[in-house]
């Protein structure tokens, strides 16, 4: 049966965006049938990270309002062949989606997939409230840093109240995702540990994304980073992720990235 | 700061998670309120709506939540006519 996911956070600039194409791509390497769905209208740029952005012809808004067909709109990924792309608009705004719609979209997507990740934009309004309305399994993406902290707090509230899910009374998955991380900082006292942050948010944890220069060099290439660098640190811990969602039991672990001696000596301080 | 400060400097990692701690258990106690507030509004314009027609936003529920004493307001205006009518009638 198709699941729905939305990767969420409140904050913006956490890795919403690279996690959903990383997931979304690792999800489609085990073989699923993936559409990975841009929700931020007005700002979309999961088109960019993919490496799709000149193949866009109609988007996720066309569709809703019954201008394109979905198969239209969906943008199959050269990489690997059961992902696709369904874009945002970049030209309209918000308003435009409307909550029938997106319901229809949705269902039509489930039927032709067997995941939807949503990627929804930042805040807590309109637009990321439909992102999560439909959604089975919520990725929490989160920063160890007070303000994100606080911002998943308050999605983690809203995917409990606001959700089609939680209306009918019923439990949506919950996941964190903890990105960004040091671990030689959080070892240092300098930066909250993975402990403290499961510990306020209390939700399930998915993985740990370290820090990583692969994660900007991946969109610089606009390859999700579990195809562009897959022995890197941060694919490895995506990967474990999408695997867990997939239902494996792995065990977790913080992913390093090896330096030679010269990052050994300068990597902390640049970082 | 001293030139050995960066021995002496507290980490700030345990800060943060205290700040965090009491900040979120007072605002989750917040959003759980206005729900509360939210919820009455909608049983008490049930109860009133049948017996006269009244507008929602004729009904406002207010909760403050003080230290000792938390008070709740609940501010329900009705259409002159309809008071009128409701004293006249046997």
């Amino acid at each position: 049966m198709a699941k729905v996911l939305v990767v969420t956070s409140g904050k913006g600039g956490v890795g919403k965006t690279t996690s959903t194409a990383a997931i979304g791509a690792e999800l489609a390497q085990n073989g699923k049938r993936v559409a990975v769905v841009d929700f931020d209208v007005g700002l979309r740029n999961l088109d960019l990270v993919m490496g799709a952005e000149r193949r866009v012809v109609y988007d996720l808004i066309n569709v809703v309002q019954g201008d394109a067909k979905l198969t239209q709109a969906l943008i199959r990924d050269k990489r690997v062949d059961t992902l696709h792309l369904l874009p945002a608009s970049q030209t309209r705004d918000k308003d435009a989606l409307t909550s029938d719609g997106v319901a229809r979209v949705v269902g039509e997507l489930r039927e032709k997939f067997d995941w939807v990740v949503c990627d929804s934009p930042a805040g807590i309004e309109r637009g990321a409230q439909l992102a999560m309305h439909h959604a089975d399994v919520a990725v929490v993406v989160t920063n160890p840093e007070v303000s994100s902290v606080r911002d998943s707090d308050r999605i983690i509230g809203l995917l409990d109240s606001k959700t089609a899910r939680a209306e009918k009374g019923e439990r949506i998955d919950k996941h964190l995702l903890l990105t960004r991380y040091d671990p030689v900082r959080a070892a240092r006292g300098e930066m909250l540990k993975v402990e403290d942050v499961l510990e306020i948010l209390s939700i399930p944890l998915l993985g740990i994304i370290p820090e990583s220069e692969e994660v900007l060099r991946a969109s610089n290439l606009g390859t999700p980073v579990t195809l562009g660098s897959p022995a890197s640190a941060p694919a490895r811990a995506y990967r474990d992720a999408a695997r867990r969602l997939l239902g494996e039991t792995v065990d977790m672990q913080v992913f390093a990235e090896k330096r030679g001696i010269l990052g050994k000596l300068f990597g902390r301080r640049v970082a | 700061m001293s030139l050995f400060g960066f021995l002496t400097r507290r980490s700030s990692a345990p800060i943060a998670r205290e700040r965090l701690q009491i900040l979120l258990s007072h605002e989750r106690a917040v959003a759980g309120q206005s729900d509360l507030a939210a919820v009455l509004q909608e049983e008490i314009l049930a109860v009133i709506a049948k017996h006269m027609a009244i507008e929602r936003d004729k009904v406002q529920v207010k909760l403050d939540r003080g230290s000792d004493v938390s008070t709740l307001e609940i501010d329900i205006e009705i259409p002159a006519t309809i008071a009128r009518a409701a004293e006249s009638a046997p």
